[in-house]
């Protein structure tokens, strides 16, 4: 996968969340703390700004762009773990990127930060059914499709990780905002990276 | 909104321009919104940092100053400071012994200092310990929660571990003695209004003019439950049972008292509650080494209140009653 397609991807998902900035900022409100939209566009507009002036010349040196711009621009605990993602999606970018191995190491990185697993109601339960998909052969479309179900599933789910738990039996009923916006990514990546994924 | 602000997403940084114009004697570094005492680093002391969401002033950069904090880090409204700024302020307080990081326990906070740590010791290689503040025990603690919130406990970690670092004690002994004020301190909160976020515009939450909010956060998150207005006396009982029956605070040599103001309730009110936490304090037995009352730890313009109470001893009730010189705390200088 070429440096361009991936920056494509990276462009898109800017697009996407300053898209639904509203949308997201609504959600954590109703179960956080009202700021992921705000913050992930202010990250991403940043992101951008910083690959128009300096285009990257390799995978690694893009994600490792994107997650250092991320960790410095969005506080609160999405820096950090979109941060994080990039940073080991940087480390496990070869020379020819593979989505499937990226995503995993993406995943993994979300895991040791954030120390969530799957069922907590967070941004992993719509990155994990993605990366299954992705490992199993499936397509970036299909990958972005688990995404979206995964999101939809925490719907009912009891939020056990960030501002969230605090809720307890009041975080039932919306759907997580993480889990939403990492939605976003694979659909972003569907709609660029095609099925060479 | 009535608030007295120019652009509201400009807050933070008039705000940092008016304490830097009102506090000459530290530094403010406005590019990465960092607070630092004016004689930093000082050499061969342990160097102390913390930070969080703005909206909680004094908390943190009005603590900032000989015997108590190194440096603050403001981040966003309500919103965790980055890793940079932590950097940055970590290095301007590194006098060679190494630097305590006072985190607040929220997921956000507790990362970016982590990243932080992480980035300074590779760089680097001073020594970082970070101690996380949780003690309000309107949060369930479980495997199923973020676990218990930092609160007013802050306040006095802040004081006792800076009096500690001041003395020149080591990285390992200050930072046992900040985990100490938080293990032997309860806190809980109350809010009978809502606050306002200048960038939103209109109140957090909803909350009706006869009811009130038990078991609140610093960042209009909700609390336990909501009940109808109540006199002071059983708000005091509200606020005062909870943490009692969470540790035992008798037995020793007293305790600190903290009544706190969550911004919009003036020192009249918050004298009244004391009255009645003190008189509560006395039916169990539990003597009152220490008061502080007033605004320290607040949520932008919410009317309430926390109480927080310290399990004191000698050695803690001796830092307490150090000097310390910081805008919003000074004595014995």
């Amino acid at each position: 996968m070429e440096t361009e397609a991936l920056t494509a991807w990276i462009r898109e998902f800017a697009r996407l969340i300053a898209l639904n900035k509203d949308d997201l900022t609504e959600l954590d409100s109703a179960i956080g703390d009202g700021d992921h939209g705000a913050n992930m566009d202010r990250g991403l507009k940043a992101v951008v700004a910083v690959l128009d002036a300096e285009p990257q010349e390799t995978p690694s040196a893009l994600f490792k762009k994107v997650g250092m711009t991320l960790i410095s621009k969005v506080g609160g605990a999405s820096g950090p773990l979109y941060g994080t993602a990039f940073l080991r999606m940087a480390a496990a970018a070869g020379d020819d990127v593979d989505l499937a191995k990226v995503l995993r190491a993406a995943l993994d990185g979300v895991v040791a930060r954030g120390k969530a697993e799957p069922g907590d109601k967070t941004m992993l339960d719509a990155l994990s059914p993605a990366v299954d998909v992705l490992e199993t052969g499936g397509s970036v479309q299909a990958a972005a499709d688990a995404a979206a179900k995964g999101r939809d599933a925490t719907i009912p789910l009891v939020a056990r990780k960030g501002r969230a738990s605090y809720l307890g039996e009041r975080s039932v009923g919306h759907a997580d905002p993480g889990a939403t916006s990492v939605t976003l990514l694979l659909v972003a990546a569907a709609t660029t990276l095609g099925d060479d994924g | 909104m009535k608030k007295l602000i120019n652009d509201p997403a400009n807050v933070i940084s008039d705000a940092l321009l008016g304490f830097a114009a009102a506090h000459p004697e530290l530094r403010v570094d406005h590019e990465n919104r960092i607070v630092v005492r004016g004689d930093a680093p000082v050499q061969g002391k342990v160097g102390l940092v913390s930070g969080g969401g703005s909206g909680h002033e004094p908390l943190h950069a009005g603590f900032v100053g000989p015997g108590m904090l190194d440096a603050a880090c403001a981040g966003e409204i309500f919103t965790s400071p980055v890793p940079d700024q932590m950097v940055a302020a970590t290095r301007a307080v590194d006098g060679g012994a190494g630097v305590v990081h006072i985190v607040k326990n929220y997921t956000g906070d507790v990362m970016n200092f982590e990243l932080a740590a992480e980035m300074v010791e590779a760089d680097s290689g001073t020594q970082v310990v970070a101690v996380v503040i949780d003690d309000d025990v309107a949060v369930q603690d479980s495997l199923y929660t973020a676990g218990r919130r930092g609160v007013g406990a802050t306040v006095l970690v802040e004081k006792i571990a800076g009096a500690a670092a001041e003395q020149g004690r080591p990285l390992d002994q200050v930072a046992e003695v900040a985990r100490k004020v938080n293990a032997y301190s309860r806190s809980m909160g109350l809010a009978l209004t809502s606050c306002t976020v200048p960038a939103a515009g209109k109140p957090t939450f909803d909350l009706p003019e006869g009811e009130m909010e038990v078991g609140i956060g610093i960042h209009g998150e909700p609390g336990r439950r909501r009940v109808p207005v109540a006199p002071a006396d059983e708000i005091a009982e509200m606020l005062v049972a909870p943490i009692l029956s969470d540790l035992d605070f008798t037995g020793g040599d007293g305790v600190i008292a903290f009544v706190n103001g969550m911004g919009a309730t003036p020192l009249i009110e918050l004298y009244v509650m004391f009255n009645e936490v003190s008189r509560l304090l006395t039916k169990a037995g539990i003597p009152v080494a220490r008061s502080l009352v007033g605004p320290y730890i607040t949520s932008l313009d919410m009317a309430g209140c926390s109480v927080t109470l310290m399990k004191a001893d000698d050695d803690l009730l001796r830092l307490w009653d150090a000097p310390v010189r910081t805008p919003a705390l000074r004595r014995g200088v």
